[in-house]
């Protein structure tokens, strides 16, 4: 049998990752934007990216969150299916956000749908957002993605008819070129192709937190399509719309074609942490 | 071109700027995002006085992360947030108060008519919060605190906030209106 893995070991393990995904930036998307800076022959496009390189590297040094949205918190948890606990993960997880949200601290943005009363710690229905999944081994597995509301807007999801496959391109596209400047591109692009309603927009979220660099054929034309239109940082022209194209699939029913955009900004936070012996 | 000009800002101060140009602001601005437009549009159906004056005044579209030390609050981090959504009450706003210049992201859809020869719209680089902290020098005051952090009117007194791009001038020029028709152009290329 594995050793138990403990409450306190998780509330200090999710404000790590909080503080990490919030105020550093992944290496593999900083490069990326290096590059970018050296691509753009605007002087604009330049100024926008140096901005971006420059607020990275002052959050990084003074362990202030990059954004002050601060976004919602998502949470992927691969949970070992012969992990030992004996308490709620789910309460050590809001006891860690609960923490972070005053000590790093992060924006209180959970509100109310309706009546927009702020919960003033990020934690209210259903928020924040945790999806489990069940892994082989004892380890548990917890990656934090906060999610900030201007990329997030800008998504869109679209029930296509089955013989419709060529639309999935234009449906991209569109998406892309109605949220011209407001997601704060350079953008990274999700694409959730199948599943149902809600699994495409599940599976496009999902994609966001593969490597930017790691795109195949059909992802690095879909990419080219879009940095052709000439949106460029922020919206203000440019050849780096996007920095990345990800997309996920999953089977559909027969009479289905659902496809999800989830659109990320620049700011692609996200960390991880694995809790547990397994090698 | 460069200007660097400070609050309350004039007509001639916004008549000369033209989109593209990079301005950089000094003295007081006020946070104001959906909410805060709301009840400033609200207050004035009932005819009722703002608690802060809004004549020459720079509005910044900005949610910031706010963290109270001692009963005084210091700014964490204040990049801007999406100027679009506060696209439909500006030309109203604009109707009632004399604000010379929004400070926001991303642009703004269909205000150019209403911001002629009146004010203009700056563009800040979206999620440089951290950036934007260091030229904010003092939170001065804090109105409205019941709508939430991110909803509050916050002025706050900045130095040499910028580089903003002029986004739309108040000659009816609106730069990401441009790249967006040419966008729409290299679409229909791409169909």
């Amino acid at each position: 049998m594995s050793n138990p893995i403990h409450y306190d070991t998780v509330v200090s393990a999710v404000f790590d990752i909080l503080k990490k995904a919030e105020t550093m930036l992944p290496d593999d998307v900083v490069n990326s934007l290096k590059m970018a800076v050296t691509d753009e022959t605007s002087t604009v496009a330049k100024e926008q990216l140096e901005a971006i390189l420059k607020n990275i590297e002052i959050a990084g040094n003074t362990k202030v969150p990059i954004c002050q949205d601060t976004g919602i918190l998502i949470f992927f948890v691969e949970l070992g299916r012969k992990a030992v606990l004996d308490f709620s993960l789910e309460d050590a997880i809001l006891e860690g956000v609960r923490v972070a949200t005053e000590s790093i601290p992060l924006r209180p943005n959970a509100v109310d749908p309706i009546n927009r009363n702020n919960s003033g710690n990020n934690i209210g229905k259903g928020i924040p957002d945790i999806n489990y999944e069940l892994t082989e081994g004892s380890n548990i597995k917890i990656t934090v993605a906060p999610k900030g509301a201007g990329s997030e807007n800008m998504s869109a999801i679209k029930m296509l008819n089955p013989t419709e496959k060529d639309r999935i391109r234009n449906f991209v596209l569109e998406t892309v070129l109605n949220a011209g400047g407001k997601p704060c591109p350079p953008i990274i692009v999700g694409v959730g192709i199948g599943g149902s309603f809600d699994k495409a927009a599940r599976i496009a979220k999902s994609a966001l937190l593969k490597n930017v660099d790691d795109m195949n054929e059909e992802e690095l034309n879909l990419l080219e399509d879009i940095n052709s239109l000439g949106i460029g940082p922020m919206g203000l022209g440019g050849k780096t719309t996007a920095l990345a194209v990800h997309i996920k699939k999953a089977h559909c029913h027969t009479a289905s074609l659902p496809v999800a955009v989830n659109i990320q900004c620049w700011a692609n936070r996200h960390a991880s942490v694995t809790l547990g012996d397994d090698e | 071109m460069v200007y660097r000009l400070r609050t309350p800002l004039k007509e001639e101060d916004i008549k000369e700027l033209n989109a593209g140009d990079i301005v950089y602001l000094s003295g007081t601005i006020y946070t104001a995002r959906d909410e805060a437009h709301a009840r400033i549009l609200e207050m004035a159906e009932e005819k009722k006085e703002l608690p802060f004056d809004l004549k020459g005044s720079v509005i910044y579209h900005c949610g910031p992360l706010m963290r109270e030390l001692d009963g005084n609050w210091e700014v964490v981090a204040a990049g801007p947030t999406t100027s679009a959504r506060m696209s439909k009450m500006t030309p109203e706003l604009l109707k009632i108060h004399d604000v010379r210049a929004f400070v926001g992201k991303g642009g703004m859809d269909n205000v150019k008519e209403s911001m002629d020869n009146k004010a203009v719209y700056l563009a800040f680089t979206g999620g440089c919060a951290a950036l934007a902290a260091m030229s904010i020098q003092k939170v001065t005051h804090v109105y409205w605190l019941d709508l939430g952090m991110p909803e509050a009117v916050w002025e706050l007194e900045v130095k040499d906030f910028g580089p903003l791009v002029v986004g739309i001038d108040s000659h009816k020029n609106d730069l990401f209106l441009e790249i967006s028709k040419k966008a729409k152009a290299a679409y229909s290329k791409l169909e």
